[in-house]
């Protein structure tokens, strides 16, 4: 499903395998122990965390086929996912996405939660699918979506014309950091950014508290922070779903 | 005054004659009515395109109508700013994309009216835009710049369109990211451009209510301001 590699201060997370990556209950249970695990690892306010995947994508969203045959998944995947996203939010160190893959709807999601964002230019696209299966789009992914898309007329166009976003395309509109010529290309530059922000030092838990202020509109909708609690004092805490 | 055409899959909302298309109560009524048409006829790959004939698109409200009532000026622009709330409702919940293309000059309401649409195009060769509310001295309604902050991303653009009372040619529309297209030399090359745009978009054959319902979340605080509902429940449509 996934696995933790740690080298030196950066943690590298993997979705494994060669599906999709779909983010049903299991996986998405998955990722969230193994980001509570890199969280409780004593080195982790001076480290990095990478997310990468094997294979031809990064994540394909929801398992739609799971949420047809139990409509009741459907809330569950979107608990999960919104806990998982908080905790990404909230976590005391930098993320980036080595996106070597296809990202589409959640699986799109997931990427844009990380801080940067570096992506294969040969393959692949990032995909908000859901005007052309016919999918409503929740509040808290649009949340996301306004706080990590600054124009207006690339936010017009993400979610609009459902464009398949390659990686050239997400560096002028602003969602991709950097493009890479290969996969591998793209997780050893992800290595090296990390090492660098390693270097920079810093205390991660002003980090992850600064984030969580950045991206406050998406906690209000993921974890019901009340937006009238000022962002400074209000420690936000990992309060998900217990599903 | 107005007209609605559907050819194809395409509905022409047309602004008609040679005069400055100013909003006033019956136009902003006929508006309105015509929206509600298109909405009710709509189907998978519908997609609405608005222009008008002469050298403007719209001039704004109908100033004249208001002075001409003397004491009751201020009365008038009130029920003139109030009614056309409705209009960029509409166009903002249109289950269709919507397209703009400015045949000439867009002011005040009338540029607000075109920047209600998804997609604005402009000429190259003439029509400007123009807030003119700064050179007039009248105030801003708060709808208005809400439309702005939401359609028009860097803060110098929303300065340049709502505090410099310049007339923004298309050339510098697009360049401040205020429009996406000023590439064409005539009202015809625009509409051929946004037909053509329309029709890809069309091929898509989108659910106009799921793309109204992403339109609306794109622009939550707009919405709120125009009284329309912004409701994601994507749970139990996953």
């Amino acid at each position: 499903m996934c696995s933790l590699e740690k080298r030196d201060r950066l943690f590298i997370l993997k979705l494994t395998g060669d599906g999709e990556h779909r983010l049903n209950p299991t996986l998405l249970d998955s990722l969230r122990s193994t980001i509570n695990k890199i969280r409780s690892d004593p080195s982790s306010s001076r480290s990095v965390l990478i997310t990468t995947s094997d294979g031809k994508f990064f994540s394909n969203g929801y398992d739609l086929a799971l949420a047809e045959s139990n409509p009741s998944l459907s809330v569950v995947m979107d608990a999960k996912l919104r806990s998982l996203i908080a905790d990404l939010i909230s976590l005391p160190m930098p993320t980036i996405a080595a996106v070597t893959g296809h990202a589409s709807a959640a699986g799109c999601i997931l990427a844009m939660s990380h801080d940067y964002v570096l992506m294969r230019r040969d393959r692949g696209f990032l995909y908000m699918s859901e005007l052309d299966i016919e999918l409503k789009v929740p509040a808290w992914f649009m949340a996301l979506i306004r706080v990590k898309i600054g124009s207006p007329a690339a936010r017009r166009d993400v979610m609009l014309t459902a464009a398949k976003v390659t990686a050239e395309m997400g560096v002028e509109m602003g969602i991709v950091d950097s493009a890479y010529d290969s996969a591998a290309e793209t997780v050893e530059a992800a290595v090296r950014l990390g090492e660098e922000i390693v270097m920079r030092g810093g205390d991660g838990h002003v980090y992850g508290k600064m984030r969580q202020t950045l991206l406050r509109e998406v906690l209000v909708h993921t974890i019901g922070l009340d937006e009238s609690a000022s962002s400074a004092s209000s420690g936000v805490r990992n309060t998900g779903s217990k599903l | 005054m107005c007209t609605l055409e559907k050819r194809g899959d395409l509905f022409h909302l047309t602004l008609t004659g040679d005069d400055e298309h100013r909003f006033h109560p019956d136009t902003i009524t006929s508006v309105l009515s015509l929206l509600e048409q298109a909405k009710s006829q709509s189907t998978k790959g519908s997609v609405l395109i608005t222009t008008g004939h002469g050298k403007f698109f719209s001039n704004g409200f109908d100033l004249a109508w208001a002075q001409s009532a003397g004491h009751g000026a201020i009365e008038r622009m009130h029920q003139m700013v109030k009614s056309f709330k409705p209009v960029l409702a509409a166009l903002l919940d249109l289950p269709m994309p919507t397209i703009a293309a400015l045949n000439g000059h867009a002011a005040a309401s009338g540029l607000m009216f075109a920047l209600s649409h998804d997609y604005v195009f402009m000429r190259k060769d003439r029509g400007v835009l123009y807030m003119s509310e700064v050179d007039i001295g009248l105030p801003v309604p708060d709808y208005f710049s809400a439309l702005v902050v939401a359609k028009v991303g860097s803060g110098i653009a929303r300065r340049e369109l709502l505090l410099s009372g310049k007339k923004l040619k298309g050339e510098d529309a697009v360049a401040l990211g205020i429009v996406d297209s000023a590439a064409h030399d005539s009202a015809e090359g625009v509409v051929e451009a946004t037909v053509s745009l329309g029709e890809s978009l069309a091929a898509k054959k989108w659910n106009g209510e799921v793309y109204a319902s992403i339109r609306r979340s794109l622009y939550p605080e707009l919405c709120r301001m125009l009284e329309l509902t912004v409701n994601n429940l994507a749970t139990h449509n996953l």
